[in-house]
């Protein structure tokens, strides 16, 4: 499958069609979690005949692959209107939620509007490591019994596991806890700066230590899953765009702004002003995005990491360069350096 | 030949890009590229038109190919989506909500 989506990627990306977009429909949310970059108030989201009007400006854009996220979703009164009208446009839907208000019936209904995918925020595999972290009582219990509703029906669901200062070394027990429910897993040891630019958060990342545990652990990479050592950087690769974020991909927030990807908050317009295609097609903002090719990072074109590293703009943009590094890349990359030799001793 | 009717399958997505249809299936993320013909069948997989019409008036005009040729290998193309779910196929017309709508093209 996986050289059949690089084809749709790329076309996507030669006809410059928008095929991936990730659409927060609220940040209003139901948990407080310790590590969160939203801003939880409700400053005047999209009403239901907005939200289906950018669906249907999506759908007729090009867009398959949609995300409907927050904030908890399902805080909306109208989700599951909104979400069988984007079934009814064809988009292949997945949802990322805190599951703690989907009941049987709600599963059910899921199942039935054809959702591919659910994924399922859970952090330990302690209650009170879970609920710490999120700071409601009880939503770690609330969780899992909707993971086991929706399994129950025959759903994918991914547990995302976000890795920070206090729980750490309660990854492996949520692998064997999704293990458990039949749901895949996936750790995520990214923590970003508020969406204001607040980066306290980033004290909550793992220290360097943890990280590189992380990425020598075989339950988590494989037997096999050593890389090969960082090679002369590729003078090809130098005119590729360092990622898909405004170029086959962008964000919609509740409020109607568009931005290149979720985690690069560069406002690139609003559909309460403008139709999806005006700015998808003339935003000087998405423009410049497009513009950049790897060459043009003046610091990660010549890094002797390059071909280890997974840089983020959007998280160098936050940092307060689109073309900079990201801290948070760079030491991922040497910890992944560090890590394949490692495993190559071993 | 007896008539086939196809119609599109239900937990589907689907988009057009350029004069391809990608299709993606929620139950198992089975991912599908039908080619330019396969558009033309998948567009107009309404159930109740004959496979044999839609050839005729859908695919003959497009392409320089013979109606028997051009349907013996509809009739196999569609057989072969229907053994993976992506079209229903059947001698009887279809119609109901288990089918998935038609993917809408990309404006370009």
């Amino acid at each position: 499958m996986s050289s059949l989506l690089d084809h749709v990627m790329g076309r996507a990306t030669d006809l410059a069609l928008p095929i991936s977009v990730h659409f927060d429909l609220t940040y209003r949310c139901n948990e407080r979690c310790v590590h969160c970059y939203l801003d939880h108030e409700d400053h005047g989201e999209l009403t239901t005949s907005e939200v289906k009007d950018v669906l249907d400006q999506l759908a007729a854009a090009g867009t398959l692959f949609l995300i409907f996220s927050g904030g908890e979703l399902l805080l909306r009164n109208d989700f599951f209107e909104l979400l069988e009208y984007a079934r009814g446009l064809a988009f292949d839907v997945k949802l990322k939620t805190n599951a703690i208000l989907i009941k049987e019936a709600d599963a059910i209904r899921i199942r039935e509007l054809g959702v591919r995918q659910v994924q399922v925020s859970i952090y330990s595999h302690r209650a009170e490591v879970h609920d710490a972290i999120t700071k409601v009582a009880g939503s770690f219990d609330r969780s899992i019994a909707a993971i086991r509703f929706l399994k129950a029906q025959g759903l994918r669901v991914l547990i995302a596991n976000v890795l920070m200062r206090q729980n750490v070394g309660d990854y492996p027990g949520v692998q064997a806890l999704a293990a458990g429910l039949g749901a895949e897993f996936t750790l995520d040891p990214t923590i970003t700066p508020k969406m204001d630019g607040d980066a306290s958060v980033l004290s909550l990342r793992i220290p360097t230590t943890h990280l590189l545990q992380v990425f020598t652990d075989k339950s988590l990479i494989g037997e096999s899953a050593v890389t090969p050592p960082p090679g002369a950087p590729d003078l090809e690769a130098m005119d590729d765009a360092p990622c898909s974020a405004g170029h086959a991909a962008c964000y919609v927030s509740p409020y109607g702004d568009i931005f290149p990807c979720v985690q690069f908050p560069l406002p690139s317009g609003n559909l309460r002003r403008e139709r999806f295609e005006d700015i998808w097609r003339h935003s000087k903002q998405l423009e410049e995005v497009r513009a950049i090719r790897l060459r043009d990072l003046p610091t990660c074109s010549v890094c002797s990491l390059q071909s280890n590293c997974t840089r983020c703009p959007g998280l160098a943009y936050m940092e307060g360069n689109m073309r900079g590094p990201s801290s948070a890349d760079c030491e991922k990359s040497l910890m992944f350096e560090q890590a394949r030799s490692i495993c190559e001793t071993n | 030949m007896t008539d086939l009717y196809i119609a599109r399958g239900p937990r589907l997505a689907a988009r057009v890009l350029a004069s391809e249809t990608v299709i993606l299936k929620a139950d198992d993320s089975g991912l599908y590229v039908l080619n330019e013909v396969g558009t033309l069948l998948w567009g107009a997989a309404d159930g109740t038109t004959p496979l044999a019409t839609i050839v005729e008036r859908v695919i003959c005009p497009q392409f320089d190919v013979d109606e028997a040729s051009a349907l013996q290998d509809a009739t196999e193309f569609v057989r072969e989506l229907g053994s993976h779910n992506i079209l229903s196929v059947s001698d009887r017309p279809m119609t109901g909500p288990d089918t998935a709508p038609p993917a809408e093209e990309a404006a370009r």
